[in-house]
C-alpha cells in the first residue's frame, strides 16, 4: 500500500458540493504532486470550488484562465520554467468540457509540441458548472439539461484521441480509488514530456443520486465495466487495480445506470449499446496487454 | 397568452414562435436557461428545429453562418467569455450580410471570474456591423427577438442583430410575459445570396482593397437603412400586439432639466429614481437607450446629463457617455456604476442626480480617486 | 409593494420557492419579481431569493433591502448569514421548524415545512422538498390566495404530493 503523505494542499472551506468528486481528487493529486506546483484551471467546476476572492483554498498556486485555453497557457508556463532550470509541476485541472470540447485543440497541441506538463481531466460527463448541460463527454442515453430526452450521441473517445498523440504516459483513474490516483500522478510527474489522467468523477447533483455515494457510484462503474482503469506508458497497456476482475466478470450495467437519476428511464438499446461499447473497450485493452495488436 | 417567466426563458419562448432552422448552442452562465429551453421545445417536438450542441462558441456562430448561407433562419445565444471567443466569426457574420439573430446575456468579463450584469461584453461587438439592442425587461427581451429576425431579415438591412439583457438580473429574474404568435408579422426568410448550386458562387474570396471597401460602405449603407426598418417594425408590432417602444424610452422627459441616461436594467430602475426626485422638487426625467447600433438621433439640448456606463474603456472613459458627447456635442456627469454586478439602487442613481458635476468622470463606490 | 426575503440552502428548492410565489401573486392579479441571488451556486450552499408583490408594475432590479417577511426555509442558514438583516420593525418571519422557535421582535409563524416533505416522501436525493409546502404556508398568510397557489404548483409540478404539502402546510401554520 503506498504511504501516502499527510500534508493537505485544500484547506477547509472550498465551495464544492457535498460529496464532490473533483475536490476529492484534486486533494490526491496534490498530496502526489507537492507544494513546488502550479496548477492551470480553465472554467470548470474547480474555478468555483477554489473559493471566492479575496479567499483561496488551494494552498498552492492556482492560474484560473479561459475555457479554450487551458493546455495552451499551461504549454507556455511549462516552457518558460524550463527554460529557466526550473522543475515546478504544471498540472492542468480541467473538467470534460474544457477537455474534449472546447479545450481539444490546445490539448492536441500541447500533446504533439511535447510539452512537459500533466494534463487531468476529472470527468462528470456534463458541462458541471453551468448547471449540467451534455458536453461531449456525456454518455450514450444520459439525460442532460440540453438533452432532456437523453443523450444520442456516444460518449467522446478522448483516451484513444490521446492515445493517438503518443504521449509517454497515460492513465484512466477514478475517485473511487485514490491510491490509484496518487500514485498514477507520481508517476506522471516523474516522466518528462505531456502525461495525461482521465479520472471519472460522479457528480452527486449532477447524475441525481444522494451526496453520500459518490465512491460507491464510481465503484459501480468500475465493477460494471462501464469504466476501465489502464495505464499507457509509452505505448504499453497495463490494465489495473479493481478492472482487472471488472473486466473479466462485470456487474450488469444496469446496477451502475439504476441509481443516477440522469438514466431514468434509459432505453434497453442505450444499455445494450452502452454494454456492448464497454465489452469492445475491454477486448481492446486485453488485447493491446497481451501485445497482441 | 399571459403568464410569468424569466428573461431567459421569454427569449427561448420567442425564438420558439419564429421558428428557427437550426440553433446552434453552447452553454455559459448566465445564459444556460435560454439554450436548456430551446432544446426542451426540440425534444418535445414544440419546435422542429436542427439543435447542434457544439464544441464552443466560435463554433456557435460558424455553425450559424454555415446554416444561415443556405438560406435558412438561425439563433444562437452566448454571454461575456463566449461572446469575447466568438468575436472574430461574430465580425465575420456582419461581413457576410447574414441575418442571425442572437441574444446576449450581458455579463462582466475576467480575471477575476465574474458572473454578474455588466455591459463591456456587447460593448467590445460595437464596430462589427451587428445591429444591437439593450432591453429592460421580460416583455421587451420577447417582443425585442420577435421582431428582430423581421429586422435583420428584412432586405434593406440584411444584418445580424443582437438582443442584450442584463445577466441574473433579467436574465434570472421572473416578471409577466404576454406570448403572442407572429403570423405574418415576420415573412419567410429570403436571403439573396443563399447558396444556389444550380448558380454556383464564390463566397468571401480573396477580395482587393478597392473592392473591399465598397462591402463595408454597403454594410454601412444597410446599418442607416435599418433606421426606417426598425421604426417600421416597431410601428407595426404596435399596431398589431400593442406595445410600442423606440430607439430610446422616454419617461418624463419632455420637462426635465436633468435627465439619467443608462442601458438595461438600470434605465428601467432609474424611472423610480425620477418619480422620487420629482417628489423632491427636482424636475428629473430619464431616457433609456435600446437601440445602440444603429447609434439613435436624439434631442439632447439644454438638459443636464447624467450617463450611467454599466462599461468601461480603459484609458478612455465611459463608452455610452462618449459615444453621446461625440455625437450630441453634449457634456455628461459620467458615472460609471454597476460593473460585475456591483449593485446600483434607484437611491444611488437619485444621489448621482443630485451630486452632478456636468463634464466630469465619477466610479460609483470608490469616488473616482486614483 | 411587498417584499419578500427567502433564505435556503442549494438543493432545497428556495429558488423555486420564490418563483412559485410570484406565479401565484401573477395568477392572483398582481404584478409580481422573482430573481435568486447567485453567488457560488452549489448543493449545501447558502442562497438568497427574493420576491416583489405589487399592485403596479415593479421596475426595481436591485435587491431587497428592507424586506416585509422572511422566510428561512433552512434553520442552519442562521448561523451564516443575518437573516433578519433589514427586515422591517413590523416586519413578519416564517421559520421552518418544529413548534418551539420564536423569533423575539418579530411575528413568527412556525411551520414544520421539513416534517410535511418526509410525511409524504417529498425528498429529491436525499432533500426534503419544501418550496411547494411553505407556498402552502404563505397562502395561510394571506400574500397570495391558496387557489393560486395550488395552480401554480400544478403549473410548475407533476407530482400531486406538492399541492398535498401545500395544503398540509396551509392547514399546520396558525395565523
Amino acid at each position: 500500500m503506498t504511504e501516502i503523505p499527510r500534508e493537505e494542499y485544500i484547506l477547509k472551506c472550498t465551495s464544492a458540493c457535498a460529496g464532490c468528486p473533483s475536490s476529492l481528487t484534486l486533494r490526491y493529486v496534490l498530496k502526489a504532486a507537492g507544494p513546488d506546483t502550479v496548477l492551470v484551471v480553465p472554467a470548470c467546476c474547480t474555478s468555483v470550488i477554489q473559493g471566492i476572492y479575496p479567499h483561496t483554498a488551494m494552498n498552492i498556486p492556482v492560474y484560473n484562465v479561459a475555457f479554450a485555453a487551458a493546455a495552451a497557457c499551461a504549454s507556455g508556463m511549462s516552457e518558460a520554467y524550463r527554460k529557466a532550470g526550473k522543475k515546478t509541476n504544471v498540472i492542468v485541472y480541467a473538467g470534460d468540457g474544457g477537455t474534449v470540447d472546447i479545450g481539444i485543440q490546445a490539448l492536441s497541441g500541447a500533446l504533439e509540441r511535447e510539452t512537459d506538463f500533466l494534463y487531468i481531466c476529472y470527468d462528470n460527463e456534463a458541462y458541471g458548472n453551468t448547471g449540467m448541460q451534455r458536453s461531449g463527454s456525456t454518455p450514450m442515453g444520459a439525460r442532460t439539461t440540453t438533452t432532456p430526452g437523453g443523450k444520442i450521441h456516444a460518449k467522446k473517445d478522448i483516451d484513444s484521441i490521446v492515445a493517438a498523440h503518443n504521449p509517454p504516459y497515460m492513465a484512466t483513474a477514478c475517485v473511487a480509488y485514490p491510491q490509484d490516483i496518487f500514485r498514477k500522478v507520481e508517476k506522471a510527474l516523474s516522466i518528462r514530456g505531456p502525461s495525461f489522467i482521465h479520472v471519472l468523477a460522479p457528480c452527486p447533483p449532477g447524475w441525481r443520486f444522494a451526496s453520500d455515494m459518490t465512491v460507491e457510484m464510481g465503484k459501480l462503474a468500475v465493477k460494471s465495466g462501464m469504466w476501465i482503469l489502464y495505464e499507457r506508458e509509452y505505448g504499453k497497456v497495463t490494465i489495473n487495480g479493481a478492472s482487472k476482475a471488472a473486466i473479466k466478470k462485470p456487474i450488469p450495467l444496469e446496477e451502475y445506470l439504476a441509481p443516477q437519476g440522469r438514466f431514468k428511464g434509459i432505453s434497453r438499446e442505450a444499455i445494450d449499446t452502452l454494454t456492448s461499447q464497454a465489452e469492445k473497450l475491454a477486448i481492446r485493452l486485453q488485447r493491446e496487454e497481451e501485445g497482441v495488436c | 397568452m399571459l403568464t410569468i417567466a424569466t428573461g431567459n426563458k421569454a427569449v427561448a419562448a420567442a425564438v420558439k414562435e419564429v421558428k428557427p432552422a437550426v440553433v446552434a448552442a453552447y452553454p455559459i452562465t448566465p445564459q444556460t436557461e435560454i439554450v436548456e429551453q430551446i432544446a426542451e421545445y426540440v425534444t418535445s417536438g414544440e419546435l422542429d428545429c436542427r439543435y447542434i450542441p457544439v464544441e464552443s462558441e466560435h463554433s456557435a456562430m460558424a455553425a450559424c453562418i454555415g446554416a444561415s448561407v443556405t438560406g435558412v433562419r438561425t439563433f444562437t445565444a452566448t454571454s461575456s467569455h463566449g461572446l469575447m471567443y466568438m468575436h472574430e466569426m461574430v465580425n465575420w457574420a456582419a461581413g457576410a450580410r447574414l441575418p442571425i439573430v442572437m441574444a446576449n446575456v450581458n455579463r462582466a468579463l475576467g480575471p477575476g471570474w465574474n458572473v454578474w450584469a455588466e455591459h463591456t461584453d456587447s460593448l467590445q461587438e460595437r464596430d462589427t456591423g451587428w445591429l444591437q439592442v439593450y432591453v429592460s425587461t421580460v416583455q421587451e427581451a420577447y417582443d425585442a427577438t420577435i421582431m428582430a429576425f423581421r429586422i435583420a431579415e428584412h432586405q434593406d438591412v440584411l444584418l445580424p442583430v443582437m438582443i442584450n439583457l442584463d445577466g441574473f438580473v433579467l436574465s434570472h429574474s421572473m416578471q409577466r410575459l404576454e406570448t403572442l404568435h407572429p403570423g405574418d408579422f415576420i415573412p419567410p426568410i429570403e436571403l439573396p445570396h443563399a447558396i444556389d448550386t444550380a448558380n454556383p458562387a464564390g463566397y468571401g474570396t480573396l477580395t482587393g482593397p478597392d473592392d473591399y471597401f465598397k462591402f463595408r460602405w454597403d454594410i454601412e449603407r444597410s446599418m442607416r437603412r435599418s433606421v426606417a426598418v426598425i421604426a417600421e417594425t416597431e410601428r407595426d408590432f404596435a399596431e398589431r400586439f400593442g406595445r410600442s417602444y423606440g430607439p430610446a424610452q422616454e419617461y418624463r422627459y419632455e420637462d426635465a432639466d436633468v435627465v439619467v441616461i443608462a442601458m438595461g436594467t438600470l434605465g428601467k430602475e432609474a424611472e423610480v429614481a425620477v418619480d422620487n426626485l420629482r417628489n423632491e422638487g427636482v424636475r428629473a426625467g430619464s431616457l433609456r437607450i435600446r437601440w445602440l447600433r444603429p447609434f439613435p438621433k436624439l434631442d439632447l439640448d439644454g438638459r443636464d446629463l447624467v450617463v450611467i456606463d454599466r462599461d468601461y474603456s480603459f484609458g478612455f472613459g465611459g463608452i455610452l457617455a462618449h459615444s453621446l458627447k461625440s455625437k450630441f456635442r453634449v457634456d455628461p456627469y459620467n458615472v460609471i456604476a454597476g460593473l460585475g454586478g456591483q449593485e446600483v439602487t434607484f437611491d444611488d442613481i437619485a444621489s448621482f442626480v443630485r451630486e452632478r458635476k456636468p463634464g466630469e468622470e465619477h466610479w460609483f463606490g470608490v469616488n473616482g480617486n486614483v | 409593494m411587498y417584499e419578500i426575503r427567502i433564505h435556503s440552502r442549494g438543493g432545497q428548492g428556495g429558488v423555486t420557492a420564490a418563483r412559485l410565489l410570484a406565479l401565484a401573486a401573477f395568477r392572483d392579479g398582481k404584478y409580481a419579481t422573482a430573481c435568486p441571488f447567485y453567488g457560488a451556486e452549489r448543493r449545501g450552499a447558502p442562497v438568497v431569493s427574493y420576491v416583489r408583490i405589487d399592485d403596479h408594475p415593479i421596475r426595481v432590479y436591485s435587491q431587497i433591502r428592507n424586506p416585509d417577511l422572511v422566510v428561512i426555509l433552512d434553520t442552519s442558514v442562521m448561523e451564516v448569514v443575518d437573516v433578519f438583516h433589514g427586515l422591517k420593525p413590523d416586519g413578519k418571519v416564517v421559520l421552518n421548524a418544529t413548534r418551539g422557535k420564536e423569533i423575539a421582535g418579530h411575528t413568527t409563524y412556525v411551520v414544520d415545512l421539513t416534517g410535511i416533505a418526509l410525511s409524504l416522501n417529498l425528498v429529491i436525493a436525499g432533500s426534503p422538498i419544501l418550496n411547494t409546502p411553505v407556498i402552502g404556508a404563505l397562502a395561510k398568510m394571506g400574500i397570495i390566495s391558496m387557489d393560486s397557489a395550488r395552480n401554480a404548483i400544478s403549473e410548475m409540478f407533476s407530482d400531486d404530493r406538492n399541492v398535498k404539502a401545500a395544503e398540509a402546510a396551509y392547514q399546520e401554520l396558525v395565523v
